[in-house]
């Protein structure tokens, strides 16, 4: 077999990406969370609550790729897609779903709780909201002069959320710290119009959106279309900039929508959760697709290559698989490692 | 009698307690949806609509507040937290507000919010999602905290709950909701405080509260076969605790193993092998055994997730330690949750 070819994002200068490599980078997720899907329902052995960013990919790969290394992301529950966009091990991540000791978070924390530190992946968590917070106290560190001392000029942090998560109160709270301190933290506001399986309007007032909050807080705010993985990249690359010049935080609301359930590998919309056309008409503007057309008269060859790509990213995940399953669990004697430094 | 499930019997209680007092309004994230909160809601909502069974966005920090505001204007808010992890978030309005608004105000008049909280169970929910809070909402005077674990109590408990003049936090664990049992059609109420004896035994007390009493029955029955008579206490209410019965309990068996899925420091247990020394240490004929927790979050790795909770299996243990048995001769026994895939 050849060598599997890695998608060049996220990349370490701070130049635009090719379309070319962010539509690799959204087709390796793809791949990889479909596979995982299928596994997960048919096998039942990763035995932890999944949340599949499926038709989410574009805001993840369009923000990472205008992400340095040394950034840290922050996520909330439905992370997988962040964590591999921001280059987090796919061997690592597969393995912590199976709650092996090979896991990146040693088969303690599951699907919700991944962190890949040497990728510039913080931490993702599962309480609503939580790491809004925590992204916010880590540009608070990034804004010391103590941190750029270490050779890291002007990190950023950015956490993604969903519409879901900007009703908590933590919310609020950090973005005002941060407005306040002008931190340099990227807000990214995934709205794919549910929480759980209640829509937006049951949920906030209408006419007034997520960005305009952020904006009453003082913080430069746009909302653009989160399926369109150029539009995205160009977003992310000005806010970033922003942030990292020391001109404050900076709020994204990209809109998108997930295809899956909440939670798990199945449809919902079957069985009627949400309405079957609002899925379809989303399924249309899958990211993945409207990024092979726009390169499709540019790049006669893109088809072939995004099929290379399919073939490359379901051997890739398939041998995290195979290598997760061959790894060993954690040892009950060493249950209580980790509770404190030893 | 008729036999329902534990879920079933959470949504029977809602709507006859909301047909007999307008006041009640059932709110919490997703209470209308299709899954009604593991089908503890949606009967309440194809009776009474989203007036009365309101979703609501998350937030769960205010919503606590919010609940004490219109409670203590003549509401009856049921608030449900599908993870009781979540209450996190709600802990100042429960704790600063709602506890306290009786005697803090003069006691001209309680906060009556009852609030309901899920422990997650099983498929490694994790550090985040499959907390007991007992111990932690047991601490606080002001609070009544009660932990069903059979379908007829969480009827009787949830039906008190909401004809009482003062807060309730309700804790029920996923692993129970699919127990079925007799359940009396009638409304009815069981009475905070109360604890029941679950299995009359002379030779060891296992007192126990929620998925806990189940796994303590399971015990009982492994210790039956060797001629060992376990008592099962089930404490029902964790505030007010059932001192009394606990103690008669105790005086007839002279051993004492308490049982909980919450941790052992400062914890359930603590609090009751603390009322047996209290009140007559001498009673005990062996030392308290606490079956708990091990002292670290929930992992989620399945074999840690098995090492990590208590089951009859460690009951078992504990109650043949006690009685100077070989634990080792126990035979192995499953966690009750082995074989969940939820739904979560
Ligand atoms: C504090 C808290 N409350 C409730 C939940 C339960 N919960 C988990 S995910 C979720 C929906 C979140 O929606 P959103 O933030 O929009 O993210 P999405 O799932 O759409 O990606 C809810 C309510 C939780 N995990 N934490």
């Amino acid at each position: 077999m050849s060598p599997v070819e890695q998608p060049r994002t996220p990349r370490q200068d701070d130049g635009p990406a090719d379309l070319a490599d962010l539509l690799h980078a959204m087709v390796r997720i793809r791949v990889a969370e479909e596979t995982i899907g299928d596994v997960y329902r048919d096998e039942q052995e990763m035995r932890t609550p999944v949340h599949f960013s499926i038709g989410q990919e574009a805001t993840a790969v369009g923000v990472c790729a205008a992400l340095r290394r040394e950034d840290l992301v922050y996520g909330g529950h439905r992370c997988h897609a962040q964590y591999l966009a921001k280059g987090g091990d796919l061997d690592a991540m597969v393995a912590e779903l199976y709650g092996r000791r090979t896991g990146c978070a040693a088969g303690r924390g599951g699907s919700v709780h991944l962190t890949d530190l040497e990728a510039g992946f913080g931490a993702s968590s599962a309480i609503l909201g939580e790491m809004i917070a925590v992204a916010t106290g880590a540009a608070w560190t990034f804004a010391e002069p103590f941190d750029r001392t270490e050779g890291r000029l002007g990190r950023i942090a950015v956490t993604f959320f969903g519409d879901g998560a900007s009703e908590e109160g933590v919310f609020h709270e950090s973005l005002n710290f941060a407005s306040l301190h002008r931190l340099p933290v990227l807000y990214v506001c995934e709205n794919n119009q549910y929480s759980l399986s209640s829509g937006l309007a049951a949920r906030q007032p209408a006419g007034h959106s997520i960005t305009d909050r952020a904006r009453g807080y003082g913080i430069t705010a746009r909302r653009l279309d989160g399926n369109d993985v150029v539009a995205v990249h160009e977003a992310a690359r000005e806010a970033v900039r922003h942030c990292r010049e020391g001109r404050g935080p900076y709020f994204l609301e990209l809109d998108t929508y997930r295809w899956r359930e909440h939670v798990g590998p199945n449809r919902d919309h079957e069985q009627g959760v949400r309405p079957a056309a609002d899925v379809e008409s989303w399924m249309r503007r899958c990211p993945v697709r409207r990024a092979t057309e726009a390169l499709r008269a540019t790049d006669p060859g893109i088809d072939a290559r995004v099929a290379t790509w399919t073939r490359q990213a379901r051997a890739e995940v398939n041998a995290a698989i195979d290598a997760a399953k061959a790894s060993p669990f954690p040892a009950v004697s060493d249950l209580l490692t980790g509770t404190y430094a030893t | 009698m008729r036999k329902i499930a534990y879920f079933q019997a959470i949504g029977e209680a809602t709507v006859q307690a909301m047909e007999a007092d307008p006041r009640i309004v059932v709110a919490g994230q997703g209470v209308d949806d299709h899954k009604g909160v593991y089908g503890t809601t949606t009967d309440a909502f194809a009776r009474f609509g989203p007036a009365r069974v309101r979703d609501i966005p998350n937030g769960e920090n205010a919503f606590a507040g919010i609940a004490v505001g219109a409670a203590t204007t003549g509401m009856r808010p049921l608030v449900v937290h599908t993870r009781d992890d979540f209450m996190f978030l709600a802990m100042d309005g429960i704790f600063n507000l709602a506890a306290k608004w009786r005697y803090m105000f003069g006691d001209r008049g309680g906060a009556p919010v009852v609030m309901r909280g899920i422990v997650g169970r099983g498929w490694g929910q994790g550090a985040t999602h499959s907390q007991s809070l007992q111990s932690l909402f047991g601490h606080f005077p002001g609070l009544y905290v009660v932990t069903p674990a059979s379908p007829s109590d969480a009827k009787g408990l949830l039906m008190n709950a909401l004809r009482s003049e003062d807060p309730v936090v309700i804790l029920e664990n996923r692993g129970l909701y699919e127990l079925t049992g007799e359940v009396s059609e009638e409304p009815f109420t069981v009475p905070f405080g109360k604890g029941r004896i679950a299995r009359a035994g002379t030779d060891v007390t296992v007192v126990a509260a929620s998925l806990m009493v189940h796994e303590a029955e399971r015990a009982a029955d492994a210790l039956a076969l060797r001629g060992v008579r376990a008592e099962v206490v089930d404490v029902r209410s964790i505030r007010p605790l059932d001192d009394a019965l606990i103690l008669e309990s105790v005086a007839r068996t002279g051993r004492l193993v308490v049982a909980d899925t919450s941790w052992a420091r400062y914890g359930l247990a603590a609090e009751v092998a603390a009322v047996v020394a209290e009140h007559d240490p001498g009673m005990l004929r062996a030392p308290v055994r606490r079956v708990t927790l091990a002292d670290c979050p929930a992992p989620v790795s399945w074999p840690l997730e098995e090492a990590f909770n208590p089951g009859a299996e460690s009951v078992l243990h504990a109650c043949l330690e006690l009685l100077g048995e070989e634990p080792g001769n126990g035979p192995r026994m499953e966690h009750v949750m082995k074989g969940f895939v939820g739904p979560y």
